[in-house]
């Protein structure tokens, strides 16, 4: 059960109930599969660094959760599939990772605001 | 009769020591590099987006290479541009 971190970009057209809808498709889709939500984080509609697809904005959703190895390769394909999905990305979250995310969660400055230029 | 260039200054010209670079990660203690975290890793990158070489940002080898995977991770994601100007 190692941790994972999934990052996705929705059409934009889709409407409010619509992103709530396919965020929950996926959540059950990873409890199913024996997985577990960590946190979910919608971040809602933002302007793309560069057009996708012939569009300038996107909704994100960032979700972080806990799956089998064996689970992403289909949890990829489901993605592929719906059209709904723009662009995904899936990424494994070591130690420290699951470690800043509980920090930034809860407010605990990470160390990165300090940092001057 | 002395050119007008080779002007002898009394005191050497005091030019401006560079500033000690020193890797802000081991510094600050910071051990992973949020791909997410947009204003943050735009401190590595200069105006048309393009990631900022070691020796201008100090960081040590291990963290510039975190530095530039997050940061390609971030295109990839279009929260960074590849390429654009006057992106700060």
């Amino acid at each position: 059960m190692s941790n994972y971190e999934l990052m996705v970009i929705f059409t934009p057209v889709l409407s409010e109930e619509e992103f709530k809808a396919a965020q929950k498709k996926y959540a059950d889709f990873i409890t199913e599969n024996g997985g577990s939500i960590a946190r979910s984080n919608p971040w809602g509609l933002k302007s793309l660094a560069y057009p996708i697809q012939k569009k300038t904005t996107g909704i994100y959703w960032v979700l972080e959760y806990s799956a089998p190895s064996s689970f992403n390769e289909k949890f990829k394909i489901q993605m592929l599939r719906d059209e709904q999905i723009m662009r995904h990305m899936i990424t494994a979250l070591d130690k420290y990772a699951v470690e800043y995310n509980a920090k930034k969660r809860s407010g605990v400055p990470t160390g990165t605001e300090k940092v001057e230029a | 009769m002395a050119k007008a260039n080779e002007i002898k200054y009394l005191t050497a010209i005091k030019q401006e020591k560079p500033k000690k670079k020193f890797c802000r990660f081991k510094k600050y203690g910071i051990k992973y590099i949020d791909y997410k975290d947009v204003e943050f890793l735009k401190k590595f990158v200069n105006e048309q987006g393009k990631i900022l070489p070691r020796r201008l940002t100090g960081n040590s080898l291990k963290y510039q290479r975190k530095v530039s995977d997050a940061i390609k991770k971030a295109r990839q994601m279009a929260l960074l541009p590849f390429v654009t100007d006057l992106l700060k």
